[in-house]
């Protein structure tokens, strides 16, 4: 527990209307560990990734960044921060092809807030390219380098993204249902991405329905229920607490 | 898009540049060889190829470029009367004040996207146009046009002691051939231009921003500057136009900005091909020769053609086409324009790229061929791209030959 904090929520709550969506949820995520948020449908796990990084601003509390603020930040600026997030519906560049998707995320830090590069020309074979057909490769989309990222499956698209996030080496790593409605080959698939990930070193916060992915992977789990944190600690704790078994009655086994 | 190489689009470049050192004797034969006509196909050209940079790769919509158009041609024509008859400081007058004036408007507009961007480019235009006849008439010289006087100081001029009776090119007169060349050398100019920034980082980003602008913010851009200085390039494209404009027709009038002139440079895009490298200046020159050649046709002429018919049929024949040329030539492009946008979205260009069999949807290779992919584990089989052409042709001609064999 030395590790320095890399995101650390602070008593955050979110009000819609008269419907407390999160009340009083306090987290901190350490440098290098898999955090997985679980909960039940409506347990304000979404309301929770929106007010850290998707420019929802919390009722109360604040949310830091290695001791930055993020509240209140547009998503760029949060991303320039160092955080990249994946989303549940693959949100990727459709109309360029699959390499230049990722050297789009490769170039963001160097010329995102805004850098010209009008006559500069670069193609495949440029250092840019190489690192991007490099990091494709690894996670197996070298065959499809040329391909517009439209006409992947959605497997692959899923898997792009994850590409173009880990390229930019993040602080921290949001994953929003990375594996919904994948099948089970494609799920396991992923969970060895997210292990290679995990093992360099990588913090990740992932946000999940399937209990088999987040046993294989998280380091410390928070179960959220009607917006509040009812549990945390350790995979073997979270299995037995039976405040879970109870939020989770009828919705899964855990 | 792939990634032509340097060479090809050096290729592109050499066979544009010789296809407009040819003009004369290529637009001959279709009654389109004279200097007048081929100097506004490239004029209009640069004016379309400029907002092809806004619109074609970010997919914004401006419904105002005309503006640009206009202020570019009131400047040059101020040069001419105050600077100097010489083409150069007129243009650099005349993109520096679009320049302005673009970053002013796409200031302001570039805070919405979509339909409200363009009806804030579009209001603005006009708002520009309505200046022109009203307050800005000192200026402007309101409905009878802003024009070159004898008289007129042009202090630089004087200095040389040079007289110039109409706009030139170190001493080359902007009139007839002379004319079309120069304006020709500016339309490949900008067009080489417009293949570097189209191929440039800077060109990716904009072409990702017309993608998904929600994984633009989330991958760390932000998209605003971006967008803004495409705006300006394009309005400095457009001032450029209204330079060349003015120097081939010293005459400037406030119709050059009129929203009827912002509506002509969207058609010539998207019926050329938006987002494509030669459709605009295809488009452009489609547009001006319906505008000047079928518009010259008259009822007398449609006989002549049809002479070989008998007359009560040929009468008839006449009366229906006539309603097609002359005065009808808008409608005739109109028809196109539907044929086009409904049968080929992407403009002629897709059109030509479909009959070269280069049309570059994808190449999705069957997923066998791709051995990386078993590193990580099964693929699945699962939306397969919906219009993948090629692929399907490839494997039914594979099953065929199978067949066959």
């Amino acid at each position: 527990m030395s590790k320095p904090i890399v995101l650390h929520i602070d008593h955050v709550s979110k009000t819609f209307g008269g419907l407390d969506a999160l009340s009083n949820v306090h987290l901190d995520i350490r440098e290098g560990e898999t955090h997985a948020i679980i909960g039940p449908n409506g347990a304000g796990k979404s309301t929770l990734l929106n007010v850290c990084v998707g420019g929802l601003e919390p009722t109360k509390g604040k949310v830091l960044l290695a001791g930055t603020e993020l509240t209140g930040r547009r998503p760029f600026e949060i991303n320039q921060l160092g955080v990249a997030r994946v989303f549940q519906t693959p949100e990727i560049f459709a109309d360029l092809t699959v390499v230049e998707n990722v050297m789009m995320a490769m170039l963001s830090h160097r010329d995102g807030a805004f850098r010209l590069r009008l006559l500069s020309r670069f193609g495949d074979r440029s250092e840019t390219g190489l690192r991007a057909t490099k990091a494709l490769t690894d996670l197996g989309l070298g065959g499809h380098l040329n391909h517009l990222a439209g006409a992947l499956s959605r497997g692959d698209k899923r898997r792009l993204e994850l590409v173009m996030s880990v390229v930019q080496q993040p602080k921290l790593l949001l994953l929003d249902e990375p594996t919904a409605g994948m099948a089970r080959a494609d799920t396991n698939a992923t969970i060895d991405i997210l292990r290679k990930f995990k093992e360099s070193g990588m913090t990740i916060v992932i946000i999940e329905h399937d209990m088999h992915v987040v046993f294989s992977l998280a380091d410390r789990i928070t179960v959220l229920a009607g917006g509040r944190v009812i549990a945390q600690g350790l995979p073997d704790e979270i299995k037995g607490n039976p405040k879970v078994v109870e939020a989770y009655l009828g919705e899964e086994q855990v | 898009m792939k990634h032509a190489s340097k060479l090809a689009d050096f290729a592109l470049l050499i066979g544009f540049a010789v296809m407009v050192a040819l003009g004369p004797v290529i637009f001959e034969p279709i009654g389109a060889g004279y200097p007048d006509l081929l100097q506004k196909f490239a004029i209009y050209g640069i004016f379309a190829i400029g907002f092809n940079i806004l619109f074609g790769l970010t997919g914004y919509l401006s419904f105002g470029h005309a503006a640009f158009l206009g202020v570019g041609s009131y400047a040059a024509v101020w040069s001419f009367k105050l600077v100097s008859m010489d083409l150069v400081p007129a243009i650099l007058l005349a993109v520096l004040f679009a320049g302005i004036l673009a970053l002013a408007i796409g200031y302001v507009s570039l805070r919405r996207s979509g339909i409200y961007f363009s009806i804030l480019t579009l209001a603005f235009a006009q708002m520009c146009y309505n200046m022109a006849y009203s307050v800005l008439t000192p200026i402007t010289n309101g409905e009878t046009g802003l024009r070159v006087l004898r008289d007129d100081p042009r202090v630089v001029d004087a200095v040389f002691g040079y007289v110039s009776p109409a706009p030139s090119l170190f001493g080359l007169q902007m009139t007839g051939w002379a004319g079309y060349y120069v304006c020709g050398a500016v339309l490949v100019a900008a067009f080489g231009l417009s293949i570097a920034v189209f191929r440039s980082p800077f060109g990716m980003t904009l072409r990702a921003i017309k993608s998904n602008q929600k994984r633009m913010g989330f991958t760390g851009y932000n998209t605003r500057p971006f967008l803004l200085t495409a705006f300006i390039i394009s309005g400095m494209y457009a001032g450029l136009a209204g330079a060349l404009l003015a120097a081939v027709d010293p005459l400037a009038g406030a119709e050059r900005m009129q929203w009827t002139a912002s509506g002509e440079v969207v058609l010539m895009t998207i019926l050329g091909g938006a987002g494509t490298l030669l459709g605009p200046v295809v488009g452009t020159g489609m547009i001006k020769y319906f505008e000047n050649i079928f518009s010259s046709y008259n009822d007398v002429q449609l006989a002549a053609i049809f002479s070989f018919l008998p007359d009560d049929l040929r009468d008839n024949v006449v009366s229906v086409l006539g309603m097609f040329v002359g005065e009808g030539w808008a409608l005739t492009l109109g028809l196109l324009f539907m044929l086009v946008v409904i049968f080929l979205p992407g403009g002629i260009m897709e059109g030509v790229m479909r009959l070269l069999r280069l049309k570059h949807t994808p190449k999705v290779k069957s997923l066998g061929d791709s051995p990386q992919r078993d590193a990580i584990g099964e693929s699945v089989i699962e939306d397969m791209p919906p219009d993948d052409h090629t692929s399907r042709t490839r494997e039914s001609a594979k099953a065929m030959r199978e067949t066959a064999s």
